[in-house]
């Protein structure tokens, strides 16, 4: 495959960046996503001109390091009705045509200072999780596992919510760059375990508190975040989030600050 | 390698208050200007029943809780709450719009919507729509003074000489259309806000919002239409 590439560069933060286009020639369909871009940064090498940053870890889908838009799409999801919801890494050529030109942007937010190129720091959402996505256990030996018993129900919307990766599609697709579904994910994996009952009132309002305090906006429930999340993480944590925010404010919890 | 800057990370200011605050002060005033909306909806298509029965339920509104509290009291109670909720509703978009804005300086080059509906995307503007409207329709038939009927016609004549203009009916139809989408989106979104709605009542919720947008907004539109066609003399 031929492909025409548009990939925004910006050396650093402080200057200005633009769109620069690139071909590139004999692309496997085979190939993910990333490995098209390291061809094309093995090209750009040769040629003696500056790399594409962009992040990567694990490159299986379940790490959240890496994430682009693509063609105006967090990850691409959203784009191709046959391909499942998945983080950039596992977006495989075949889903693009020979001739293809492919818009390739970072996540944009305030929250999201860019490093270079596609590259973003989202140290922010560590920052949301810092300010309570935790809970708090003694340490030691650990007690019998079936000592506390948790409802089916409960345990697989826990999981579900678990499952997010922190990758950041959802700020980046939402119109308000808000990190509702992330946050909201985090709040109701723990909240819906006995375990995260203690700390519940106050991790909801101290991670939103914090969330504001970086600069996300606020969510208007347009579900952007959702389809473009590489693990479909639904809307109900956000209503769930919101419950758990009124019932805390009711019982007079207030984030630390 | 590179690293991030110190003067990359923003300095927290104190947040006052929570964007889900406001979301939720955007919901209950929201839900106190729709359940007067059903009322006036019911209201405006006694139209039907004539000058007089209009005209009568229209005298019977300004005598409500006569003679235990003076005339109009109750009238200016319910207008004191609106105007609360419009205010409360107003401070809480622009201050979530504000934020959004900081939120997302620049924007994307290329960008592509898929799950966002018609409705949610003009939330913003289509309130500004009916807030401009709203201003319009108090002078036009509450106090008159934009009626070509005039201030001190019955509010049956006012209503006809309105709506018999073209023009005036149009203004209608665009803003009541721009009502059945906030509507649309503002109950979904209402529902989600105050923590209501989960995986299985998703659908309901949303099929509910379409409807009841869709009745509200035909129940509005037909009386003026109806004046204007002439079904309604």
């Amino acid at each position: 495959m031929n492909l025409k590439l548009r990939v925004w560069r910006q050396r650093s933060a402080a200057e200005k960046g633009k769109m620069v286009t690139y071909q590139v020639a004999d692309v496997s369909p085979d190939m993910s996503f990333l490995e098209m871009l390291d061809v094309l940064n093995e090209q750009l090498i040769l040629d003696g001109e500056d790399p594409v940053s962009f992040d990567h870890d694990c490159r299986e889908g379940i790490c959240g390091s890496c994430g682009v838009m693509i063609n105006g799409r967090a990850h691409g999801n959203g784009l191709f009705d046959s391909h499942p919801q998945t983080a950039t890494c596992q977006l495989h050529m075949r889903s693009f045509k020979d001739g293809d030109t492919i818009d390739v942007e970072p996540w944009r937010a305030t929250a999201f200072p860019l490093i270079k190129d596609l590259a973003v720091d989202r140290s922010a959402l560590d920052r949301i999780i810092q300010a309570g996505g935790y809970i708090s256990a003694p340490t030691g030996t650990a007690p019998e596992a079936h000592s506390i018993l948790v409802a089916k129900k409960d345990s697989d919307a826990a999981f579900d919510a678990a499952t997010c990766i922190g990758c950041g599609a959802c700020v980046a697709a939402c119109p308000n760059a808000s990190s509702m579904l992330f946050t909201s994910s985090k709040v109701v994996h723990l909240g819906l375990m006995p375990q995260g009952q203690p700390e519940r009132d106050d991790r909801v309002v101290n991670m939103i508190h914090q969330q504001d305090l970086e600069g996300f906006g606020g969510c208007t429930n347009i579900g952007e975040c959702s389809a473009s999340c590489p693990k479909g993480i639904s809307m109900e944590n956000i209503s769930r989030l919101n419950h758990d925010l009124l019932g805390a404010l009711r019982a007079g919890a207030r984030p630390k600050s | 390698m590179t690293v991030t800057h110190s003067g990359q990370r923003r300095t927290p200011k104190a947040a006052k208050t929570s964007s889900v605050f406001k979301k939720v002060v955007m919901a209950v005033s929201g839900i106190i200007l729709v359940l007067y909306l059903v009322a006036h909806m019911v209201g405006n298509l006694k139209l039907f029943a004539g000058a007089e029965t209009f005209n009568g339920y229209s005298e019977w509104i300004r005598r409500i809780g006569e003679p235990a509290v003076p005339g109009q009291t109750v009238l200016w109670i319910i207008r004191l709450v609106l105007l609360v909720a419009v205010a409360a509703h107003i401070w809480a978009a622009i201050s979530l719009w504000r934020q959004a804005k900081r939120a997302r300086p620049q924007q994307y080059v290329a960008r592509k919507q898929v799950a966002q509906s018609y409705a949610s995307r003009t939330m913003r503007w289509g309130g500004v729509i009916l807030g401009l409207f709203i201003v319009y329709h108090i002078l036009d038939l509450t106090l008159g003074v934009a009626n070509p009927a005039g201030h001190d016609a019955t509010p049956y004549d006012r209503a006809i000489a309105g709506f018999s203009n073209p023009f005036v009916t149009l203004v209608y139809v665009v803003a009541l259309l721009a009502l059945g989408f906030h509507l649309r989106h503002g109950v979904w979104s209402a529902t989600q806000t105050l923590g209501q709605s989960n995986k299985t009542r998703e659908r309901t919720v949303n099929a509910f919002a379409t409807v009841f947008a869709v009745v509200l907004t035909a129940g509005f539109l037909i009386p003026p239409l109806s004046v204007l066609v002439g079904i309604i003399e």
